[in-house]
């Protein structure tokens, strides 16, 4: 009875809609609430970027404003992918000028993008307002110029840990006087200097500029010129945070701060002269996000600052903070949502600082609102965890790095399936899980079992058989997204859950036991996966089928198998058939 | 309850019908075998071949062929690789005598020796590459990462973390790095380590950044960048770009490493090497890698290239003399 209500009523009301899953839903209800919502849909997720072809989008989707794409998988970020694996904007760029005139936002994560993408961008859209580009690379300084120069509305230009090919030559000034429509510029990725004087025109120009991360090579001499420009800014990523000590510059500095009424978040804060720390107390109180994960200062530092931010949501900080840091953090810091602490010193075997799991026990204790936590530490025990799990059941995120591969319990030498199982037990709602230390495949029956609601799982040095990941294929309702390295897992497993994995958007397995004939056979099965195997020892068509794949990528798709791939990865069975 | 995997009481033909009509994979995976406890750090196990390797011994025969000419290392032309004693089994650290792969003319730096064991020399490859049965060096690269981290790899980890005694003869070791382990993106690492070498300098002076150079090789389709503030020697250097360029030239390594093939590969090495590295420095022009001191090397490298030892003859007589006239 579809056609006696209007369509202009239910796309009035679609429009309420925004989150692209509920939208998603829309569009199975019926054929004509398919056909309203499409051509109403104005913003696009596409969480794999070879999951579907630029013409299979443009097609169903005429009227987009907003487009996000992820490239490479997750573990990219840890060289596990080879230069050269794929992740290109260009195709996308290319149809997308061609059908999306109006086009105003487009967020890449993990994505390749040429200055030539960039040139493009620029140029196409008229009311171009929103560029994003995460974990991105393949573009310079010239890119950024054209975008500068020619998005005349843009709002938003944010490379957050993009790698950015400083050639020489400033971009900064390629903004024309009459831009004044900036609000977000995130810069901090950029390794050379920019035109101060170019920066400070801009910032004096842009009245509703609210998020301001400069680079590195900003000094804090000049910190406090760009703040009194810009006393209305919301999020402050500072420059390198060290100057000769003089106190005429921390009055400076001081004065500048305290003129921004409107901080709530800052970053930054490479090379730290703790001299200048006091600096900013004044806007403490207010914070709601910090991130001091580049900041060196040893833990009596750290926490001088935490213990005056009462309304902290965000922390990042490197593990120089120990635990008595933590401690501070969990009496001062009520509201805090999400705790993430690095490592100082990966690589050094004896622990650098007084960080152990009691740090992480204390802020599970005092912060009741936590809800997401990445850790990185030396030492565990299955007591802690489980004292964790139950002191917040209300965990959606929870990353443990143990730096060591395979650690046991350090008290009972024991593995730590029962601590993360109490993970999983207790926290009902856990959608992102990261394990480390030493676990059988005892863990991987508790997530089975438990862990309904995990979306994301990542796997390192784990397990003993085969059984570890068929329960996790077999139990996890929810998963879509799955990486593993080096773990004992082969083709049994993998070839006992292959429908599970059209339901998942990814699978990753790298340094396991899965064998290139186990890889023909599955994607032979599953025409709608594509089956990847990269391996940069040279000519596959030789190996037999026995032998190991060094990475398999596994991901459902339905534009076939990609043609832009290196020669060191192949998709099995390339079934022209199913090409787009 | 998961469903029953097939396999788990030796049956294999459980209920799952996918493996039923695959009874081809039964004879490529044969029943409970290939699933031996792994010993990834290659502790107690230094020949633990991958017993599903069943059909890797033609492999091995062909690819002995190809590794000489096909193999990729670094060093001068003409240069031989030291020797390397294959059954170095288990040895202490101490006695392990680290000596370097690739001899890189001597700077003042000292490649190899010193206790500071922020690598593991003498690899080829990295720790990842021991649990790819793939690689046909897995089986080198185990045994000098079994000697090299005999302290962390006690087994029942009795004296892990902070009560971590074994080592206290040496300064606090180095790990022998891990691909991509710990998880901390390039970025970050290269934040850390540029802090802390300022440390030592005086409070207040900002750290260099990071310090990208292009990478090319003869032969190789696409470039590779990688950051040379992230070593600290001409070691770490040398291995890095080994293992990103090797499949370019290792040819058909295709079969678990067995511990005969890994010998006459390592007899291979010392009969000198087919590519060399070179850099292009301020001045444009192009000098074999490891004359100078290694902060003057990264202060004047502008780029890298990984060319053919015979096209790099010539550079020899030129480097020698630049690096005269400079000190």
């Amino acid at each position: 009875m579809g056609y006696s209500f209007p369509e202009e009523v239910l796309e009035h009301v679609f429009s309420f809609i925004s989150l692209h899953t509920d939208r998603n839903a829309v569009s199975l209800v019926c054929k004509s609430w398919y056909e309203i919502e499409r051509w109403c849909r104005r913003r696009i997720f596409i969480g794999n970027c070879y999951a579907v072809s630029p013409g299979i989008v443009i097609r169903r989707f005429p009227e987009v404003r907003s487009v996000e794409l992820k490239g490479k998988p997750h573990f990219a970020d840890f060289n596990l992918v080879p230069d050269g694996w794929g992740g290109y904007f260009y195709p996308w760029i290319c149809e997308m000028a061609r059908a999306y005139p109006w086009l105003e936002e487009i967020r890449l994560k993990r994505m390749v993008i040429t200055d030539e993408s960039l040139e493009l961008i620029s140029k196409s859209f008229k009311n171009f307002k929103v560029l994003v580009l995460s974990s991105c690379e393949g573009f310079s300084i010239d890119g950024l110029a054209a975008i500068a120069a020619n998005c005349r509305n843009l709002r938003e230009l944010d490379l957050r840990e993009s790698e950015v090919e400083d050639l020489s030559g400033h971009w900064l000034s390629h903004f024309p006087d009459s831009c004044t429509s900036l609000q977000s510029l995130n810069m901090s990725c950029l390794l050379s200097e920019v035109s101060f004087s170019a920066l400070v025109r801009l910032i004096a120009r842009s009245p509703n500029l609210k998020t301001l991360r400069l680079n590195r090579a900003v000094p804090l001499e000049k910190l406090s010129t760009l703040l009194h420009r810009a006393p209305q800014l919301v999020e402050l990523g500072t420059g390198a945070y060290s100057a000769e000590i003089r106190q005429d510059l921390l009055s400076n500095l001081t004065e500048a701060f305290a003129k921004c009424k409107e901080l709530e978040g800052l970053s930054g804060f490479w090379d730290v002269v703790p001299f200048y720390l006091p600096a900013f107390y004044s806007v403490c109180s207010r914070l709601t996000s910090l991130n001091l994960s580049y900041a060196t200062i040893q833990s009596p530092d750290v926490t001088k600052i935490i213990t005056q931010c009462p309304n902290l949501q965000r922390l990042s900080v490197l593990d120089y903070i120990e635990d008595t840091g933590l401690d501070a953090l969990s009496l001062s810091c009520k509201e805090l949502r999400e705790l993430r602490v690095f490592p100082s010193d990966p690589f050094v075997a004896d622990a650098n600082v007084a960080l152990t799991e009691q740090g992480l026990v204390s802020v599970s204790e005092g912060c009741s609102k936590l809800q997401s936590v990445l850790y990185f530490c030396r030492q565990m025990s299955n007591s802690a965890l489980t004292t964790i799990a139950k002191n917040r059941p209300n965990l959606t995120c929870f990353r443990l790095c143990i730096l060591e591969p395979r650690a046991p319990d350090y008290q009972t030498l024991e593995p730590l399936d029962h601590g993360f199982g109490a993970i999983v037990d207790h926290c009902k709602q856990l959608q992102r899980l990261s394990l480390s230390g030493l676990l059988t495949d005892r863990v991987f029956e508790y997530i089975g079992n438990r862990a309904k609601k995990l979306e994301m799982l990542s796997i390192a040095f784990a397990g003993d058989s085969d059984l570890g990941l068929h329960f996790v294929l077999s139990g996890c309702e929810s998963l879509r997204k799955l990486e593993i390295r080096d773990c004992p897992f082969g083709d049994k497993a993998l070839l006992a859950n292959v429908s599970k994995l059209e339901t998942m958007r990814s699978l990753w397995m790298s340094s396991c036991s899965v064998s290139l004939g186990a890889c023909k056979w599955l994607s032979q099965k599953m025409p709608r996966l594509n089956v990847e195997v990269i391996d940069e020892q040279g000519d596959l068509d030789s190996r037999p089928d026995s032998c190991h794949v060094e990475k398999l990528y596994v991901y459902r798709t339905v534009a076939g198998p990609r043609l832009d791939m290196p020669s060191f990865v192949r998709t099995m069975n390339q079934n022209p058939a199913y090409r787009r | 309850m998961p469903p029953p995997l097939l396999g788990i009481d030796g049956d294999d033909h459980g209920h799952v019908s996918l493996m039923t009509s695959a009874s081809t994979m039964e004879s490529i995976f044969p029943k409970n075998a290939g699933l031996t406890e792994r010993n990834y750090l290659g502790l107690s196990d230094s020949s633990s071949v991958d017993s599903s390797a069943v059909s890797g011994i033609s492999d091995v025969k062909r690819s002995n062929l190809n590794l000489k000419a096909t193999e990729l290392r670094l060093g001068l032309p003409g240069s031989q690789s030291p020797e390397r004693d294959p059954d170095a089994d288990l040895v202490s650290a101490e006695s392990l005598d680290e000596k370097p792969l690739f001899p890189l003319l001597p700077s003042k730096d000292g490649i190899c020796s010193g206790s500071q064991k922020t690598f593991v020399s003498g690899n080829k490859r990295g720790f990842s590459d021991v649990n790819n049965k793939v690689s046909s060096c897995a089986q080198t690269t185990m045994i000098n990462d079994a000697a090299s981290k005999v302290v962390s790899q006690d087994q029942t980890h009795a004296t892990f973390g902070n009560n971590n005694k074994v080592n206290t003869s040496n300064p606090p070791a180095a790990k022998a790095q891990v691909v991509g382990w710990p998880p901390v993106r390039s970025f970050r690492k290269n934040i850390l380590a540029t802090n802390a070498k300022t440390n030592d300098e005086v409070d207040g002076k900002p750290g260099p950044t990071a310090l990208f150079v292009k990478v090319s090789m003869d032969g190789a389709p696409y470039l590779r960048k990688v950051d040379l503030r992230s070593y600290t020697t001409y070691q770490q250097l040398s291995s890095a770009l080994e293992k990103m360029f090797s499949c370019f030239t290792l040819g058909q390594c295709g079969s678990q490493g067995s511990q005969s093939l890994s010998e006459s590969k390592l007899r291979d090495l010392l009969h000198g090497s087919e590519y060399v590295l070179t850099y292009e420095d301020k001045d444009g022009d192009w000098m074999l890698v490891g004359d100078v001191p290694w902060d003057l090397f990264i202060g004047s490298c502008k780029r890298l290239k990984i060319m053919k030892g015979s096209d790099a003859i010539g550079l020899a007589p030129r480097a020698m003399e630049k690096s005269k006239n400079r000190n």
